[in-house]
């Protein structure tokens, strides 16, 4: 019998055990609050993008926040991690306030949180092996060379991507890079995972792939995750709960199923084409 | 205005990240290899060229002043002291800045530079610093190997038509200079390399997020360290001729 250790049915078999056990760990009594965002506020100029943003997500959960684009999702999560600083409210990761910490303070911060960019954002220089090397070495401070190989290779090998180990980014797809991207986030075993957008621009297998990967590298690492997206299969697959964002505010908070029964306007045109 | 105070603080956040926490040192390797390897070819056939164009040119006026011995030193003092440094600069402005500027823009544009600050790393110590320091000892190495090159092709010219050995060549080149003529050179090619680092470093840095920033950045790049070699040219000048000429 041929084996099915790294077929794509032992990925998708194995994906969607997690999706299973994931709906199960999401019925679970909530857990502390890692992420809490009270009145968060942010302009660009004239253009005020956040206006009160409010939201607290618990240890272990998947949030999705919908919106259509410019509507300030991105600017949310890019706050969290303190790429930019909010010009009102207050916003706390695990109980520390992010704007008022130095830069050795965010660079601790950062050790907790990864960040998969939209577009992978894989430095085009370095081969896959350096471009999982590079937290490594500089966030962890890691040195042996043995133990840097026996982390890139486990990641890798969670991504179904080990054969891609000495190509540059110029040589994957669009799917493989959201991959490595991945597989770069979690290499220093984040405890929070932000992504922005991390279907888009794939086509709806290979979406529906990196939906069922998130879920599965989730329950591997135990992360919580923040999915900013505008597509409602990734949507479907990853939330535990599903924030919509309209005009820089929350408009509408719940499960996937419960919104998708809301007489909300704005909500129901983001369902209209689920059945 | 606001551009100069954005330079200031790029240039103090440049300054500050020199001494601050681990140097990168095989990135600095690899830019030195990128940026002075890969620059060699194109430095040496302009650098030939313009020696034996320099001959060519020189020998009909010197010919009719009788004077046609005086072409090696003439060529030689100009070479060195102002054409093979400015020149040598001004390939390095268009090849060097203009492919940080890129580099660098095109990392912005597509948030390399947001996942680096993200993971961890310090973006101005990897990427700024690394380089900028690079271009500052390459281009004064590339400046002297140009000279000898145009000398070389200075000495082919001239064996075109008049007859001269290579020792008696070199020997009127070498007794033509000294040391007032080749410090002050020598001097100016690192703040042209500093100059074309900084210029690339910052105009790639701080491009917009749109892809055709990338190349308003490169551009931008070229221009900007062009003027700055002609501007610190004019400088060097005036500050050699009140130390060594007066």
């Amino acid at each position: 019998m041929p084996s099915l250790s790294r077929s794509p049915v032992y990925y998708f078999i194995n994906s969607m055990e997690a999706v299973n056990e994931h709906k199960k760990q999401a019925a679970k009594p909530k857990e502390e609050v890692v992420i809490a965002i009270k009145g968060l506020e942010k302009s660009f100029g004239a253009k005020k993008v956040l206006t009160d943003i409010n939201l607290e997500v618990h240890r272990g959960e998947n949030v999705v926040i919908l919106g259509k684009s410019g509507q300030g999702k991105s600017v949310t999560i890019q706050c969290i991690v303190g790429l930019l600083v909010p010009d009102g409210g207050s916003l706390r990761v695990f109980g520390d306030e992010v704007a008022e910490m130095n830069d050795n303070q965010l660079k601790e911060l950062r050790k907790k949180i990864g960040f998969l960019f939209q577009s992978g954002a894989l430095f085009d220089s370095m081969t896959v092996r350096e471009n999982l090397e590079f937290p490594l070495t500089r966030v962890l401070k890691m040195h042996d060379q043995h133990e840097i190989d026996e982390r890139i290779n486990e990641v890798l090998e969670g991504v179904g991507l080990l054969d891609a180990i000495d190509k540059l980014p110029s040589d994957l797809s669009g799917g493989m890079r959201k991959r490595i991207g991945l597989a770069r986030t979690l290499i220093i075993k984040p405890e929070i995972m932000l992504y922005d957008e991390p279907t888009t621009g794939l086509d709806p297998i290979t979406s529906r792939e990196i939906s069922e990967l998130i879920i599965s590298m989730q329950k591997k690492y135990k992360t919580t995750s923040v999915i900013i997206t505008h597509d409602m299969e990734c949507a479907r697959i990853t939330a535990d709960r599903v924030v919509i964002m309209n005009d820089g505010t929350y408009i509408a908070e719940g499960s996937f199923l419960g919104l998708h029964k809301s007489t909300n306007t704005i909500v129901k045109e983001f369902f209209k084409d689920i059945s | 205005m606001a551009g100069i105070g954005d330079q200031c603080i790029f240039f103090t956040r440049f300054f500050k990240n020199i001494f601050v926490g681990g140097f990168e040192w095989s990135e600095f390797v690899r830019q030195c290899y990128e940026i002075g390897y890969r620059s060699l070819m194109l430095v040496g056939i302009t650098s030939f060229i313009m020696g034996a164009v320099l001959i060519l040119q020189l020998r009909p006026s010197l010919v009719a002043f009788g004077e046609e011995s005086m072409l090696p030193t003439t060529l030689t003092v100009s070479l060195i002291r102002e054409i093979g440094p400015v020149i040598t600069a001004l390939i390095c402005a268009g090849k060097i800045a203009s492919s940080i500027g890129a580099e660098l823009g095109s990392m912005k544009v597509t948030e390399q530079i947001d996942a680096m600050e993200v993971a961890g790393a310090n973006p101005v110590q990897y990427l700024v610093v690394t380089r900028i320091i690079a271009v500052t000892i390459m281009v004064p190495l590339l400046t002297i190997l140009g000279d000898v090159i145009g000398l070389t092709g200075g000495f082919l010219a001239l064996n075109f038509t008049d007859s001269i050995s290579a020792v008696l060549y070199f020997h009127k080149c070498v007794a033509s200079i000294d040391f007032s003529d080749f410090l002050p050179a020598f001097v100016k090619t690192i703040f042209f390399g500093f100059a074309i680092g900084f210029v690339g470093c910052y105009k790639g840095f701080n491009s917009n997020r749109g892809t055709e920033s990338v190349g308003i950045a490169a551009n931008s790049a070229v221009v900007t360290a062009s003027l700055w070699i002609f501007v610190i040219d004019a400088i060097s000048v005036q500050i050699t001729s009140l130390l060594f000429y007066k």
